[in-house]
């Protein structure tokens, strides 16, 4: 790994902090009524089905009060009627780089993509704020019968499996934003992997917010057929406008009998963006789901990702790690609802809080009475930079029943001053020092990433570093 | 000005005066022992030079080679070629022996330029196996769960790594068995040289049976109270530290 390629992967705040002027073709305007879903509809030519789902989504969201009860009331401070749902340029998705618009691709490149889809991936996927402007999958991954495409296209050219799992996992209800999203819904990836098919190289999605007052509600879905594998990693960026942007994605994954799917987010949006995402995976009998998730931007994010493990065998994994610097708040956790004999969920959660920033970890495991032979280990440790940094952690942890067992540790620890004194003396400058420590705190956790995100993960934390100390 | 120097040093923790006028001078090519009874100021005095941000100085200078140090950051002093053996050398979880070694190493480089990895390990082997530490050392957080035998021997290596002009070592005897003395002495022994100055702070003569001083300063309140060549250690061992304080506290009647 060199230090080339690792600069060729965007995901850097600054490297992200610019945008073009916008020239939307198709813009709902601002603000959310029934009209602004049939435009939407409309614009998709989608079928009755859906929008009708869209409709009674949006009586749902409008229905369910904030959960400000339990969650920061900074959500308080999102104006839903100043924001715009839908923004793009009617364009299709291209397959060839050639083809996307000269100021989206102008976007994108600078960004690094689609270099490192000649470098590493088996398919990139790109949105530009509603739509995506570019999906291509490697020739040889397709032929597996394998499809990657937006939810758009999926719900047009394979219906057959899109309308079985579609909002299977995540139902309308589920909370006030899975509302939101189900609502307005647009761009984000489907993905079926068939019976047996190992994808060998990571799908990679890319979502970049362009437009200021701007709300992003991309969909996934994700199949993963019996006894396939597949790897998905998606990135974001955003520039820093000065009012803020909403983005609320719902992804739900489906790992049938002995599926095993890995889901990779850096989440690096700008401070401005209030990141809400609902996310969460059916793990059928001996199946595996992993997401991997770091957040690193945004003002405030709450995702709590989950496994639902129905079958028996089923394992469950969430590994997160969450960096909360002056102004953010990383609310963050795992779900693991277990529901069969011989299921195994593990959580480790790292969060670093730096000046005035706040992480927060909130866990929910659920071992009901009846079942025997589950396993749940839960770790979650933080780490405070400053003594302005704050961190809080729940942990709700039901294990009912003599068959099963858990485990859960938690830690707080603090860089000391006599740390950051001795590896000062050897000659590491104070953000130096501090990095080494934090990069030292999370080093277990990002060995499980694939290279090109552990390097990239170690540069953003760098960058953060450096701002840190004076 | 090819010295480590020491002038007229006063140092506070608080309100409370520690260090009350010391002066001191290790010329390159030397060994100075710093002797001294608990609580006489010597860890003061090295993590004072190392510029801790608890101690503040109140008057006198440190000057590395003739040019002052005391406006430098802690790591600025390091790359000036100062170097401090710590007493209680910390943990830093999570980050290995090699990739500490090499961000302290790369820091002393220019922008731009990198560690040469093939170079850095040739090294960093020669150096682990002068002080018998095993390979698998590189791959283990500092000092993380060592043994104070390990520790010790993990900042001798640090130094032999980091070459640097002048060296500070902190009760580095403390916490030692025969056995990692004798290493540990070796370690800084074949360090010694005409570009190298060592300040070897020490409670017990012990250690000076392996690394033989030139010189021989005695601290107590916070001041040199005697200098004298290598057989000033092996009196205060024969006659303790008492009959010096006796001879401090009646000087008038000397």
């Amino acid at each position: 790994m060199t230090t080339e390629t690792a600069t060729q992967i965007g995901i850097d705040r600054s490297l992200g902090d610019f945008s073009y002027p916008e020239s939307h073709k198709f813009d709902a305007g601002y603000g959310l009524t029934p009209a602004t879903i049939d435009y939407i509809a409309n614009v998709k030519g989608e079928a009755d089905w859906i929008r009708d789902y869209r409709h009674k989504a949006l009586k749902i969201f409008n229905s369910k009060p904030m959960p400000t009860h339990w969650a920061s009331k900074d959500l308080e401070s999102i104006v839903f009627d100043n924001i715009r749902y839908y923004l793009a340029n009617g364009q299709r998705a291209t397959r060839s780089w050639e083809d996307v618009p000269d100021d989206v691709k102008r976007t994108f490149e600078r960004l690094g993509i689609p270099e490192q889809e000649r470098k590493f991936l088996a398919g990139v996927e790109a949105q530009f704020d509603s739509e995506a402007v570019y999906s291509n999958i490697k020739k040889a991954v397709g032929d597996q019968g394998v499809i990657f495409c937006g939810p758009t296209e999926g719900l047009r050219d394979h219906p057959e499996i899109f309308q079985k799992w579609f909002g299977k996992v995540i139902p309308i209800g589920d909370n006030k934003f899975s509302a939101l999203n189900s609502a307005v819904f647009s761009g984000g990836s489907f993905i079926y992997v068939p019976p047996g098919v190992k994808v060998k190289h990571p799908l990679q999605a890319y979502f970049r917010i362009n437009a200021e007052n701007f709300g992003q509600f991309e969909r996934t879905l994700i199949i993963a057929d019996e006894g396939s594998e597949v790897m998905y990693m998606e990135g974001c960026t955003a520039p820093k406008f000065e009012t803020a942007t909403l983005h609320s994605a719902v992804v739900e994954l489906v790992a049938l009998k002995g599926a095993k799917i890995q889901y990779i987010t850096v989440q690096n949006w700008s401070a401005n963006v209030f990141n809400l995402v609902t996310k969460r995976a059916h793990a059928h009998e001996e199946a595996e789901v992993k997401w991997i998730d770091c957040n690193i931007g945004s003002r405030l994010t709450m995702k709590y990702p989950g496994v639902e493990l129905l079958g028996r065998k089923a394992r469950g994994e969430v590994i997160s790690i969450a960096l909360a610097n002056d102004g953010q708040h990383q609310d963050t956790g795992a779900k693991m609802i277990h529901h069969a004999d011989d299921t195994t969920s593990n959580i480790v959660s790292k969060s670093i809080s730096i000046g005035k920033g706040r992480a927060t970890y909130r866990g929910l495991v659920k071992v009901p009475k009846h079942l025997k032979g589950c396993k749940n280990n839960t770790e979650c440790d933080a780490l405070l930079i400053n003594s302005t940094s704050r961190t809080d952690t729940y942990p709700a942890i039901t294990v009912l029943g003599t068959g099963n067992s858990c485990q859960h540790e938690a830690s707080v620890s603090q860089v000391s001053a006599e740390q950051i004194f001795y590896m000062q003396q050897r000659g590491l400058t104070e953000a130096q020092a501090m990095s080494l420590s934090v990069n030292g705190f999370v080093n277990d956790l990002v060995r499980q990433f694939p290279m090109e995100y552990s390097v990239e993960l170690k540069r953003l934390i760098d960058l953060e570093m450096e701002g840190s100390v004076g | 000005m090819n010295s480590l120097s020491i002038r007229d040093l006063r140092v506070s923790i608080g309100d409370k005066e520690i260090i009350r006028g010391l002066t001191l001078d290790v010329p390159k090519g030397e060994v100075h022992a710093i002797m001294g009874p608990n609580g006489s100021g010597k860890s003061t005095l090295s993590k004072a030079i190392g510029g801790h941000p608890d101690y503040s100085i109140t008057s006198g200078d440190v000057l590395v080679d003739g040019e002052s140090i005391l406006d430098l950051a802690p790591d600025e002093r390091s790359r000036k070629g100062l170097f401090l053996a710590f007493q209680y050398p910390m943990e830093i979880p999570g980050v290995s022996n090699a990739n500490f070694l090499r961000a302290a190493l790369q820091a002393r480089l220019p922008e731009g330029e990198e560690i040469e990895a093939t170079e850095f390990y040739a090294q960093l082997y020669a150096e682990m196996d002068k002080l018998e530490m095993p390979r698998t050392f590189t791959a283990r957080a500092v000092n993380e769960g060592f043994s104070g035998g390990e520790k010790k021997r993990n900042e001798i290596l640090q130094m032999a790594m980091l070459k640097p002009k002048y060296s500070i070592l902190d009760e580095t005897d403390s916490g030692l068995d025969i056995d990692a003395l004798k290493i540990v002495s070796a370690g800084v022994n074949a360090q010694r040289g005409p570009d190298t100055g060592f300040l070897v702070i020490t409670h017990y003569q012990r250690l000076l049976d392996y690394i033989v001083p030139d010189v021989v300063h005695v601290m107590m309140s916070g001041r040199i109270v005697r200098t004298g060549g290598k057989d000033l250690a092996l009196e205060l061992e024969a006659r303790g530290y008492d009959w010096i304080k006796d001879e401090e506290n009646e000087p008038a009647l000397a």
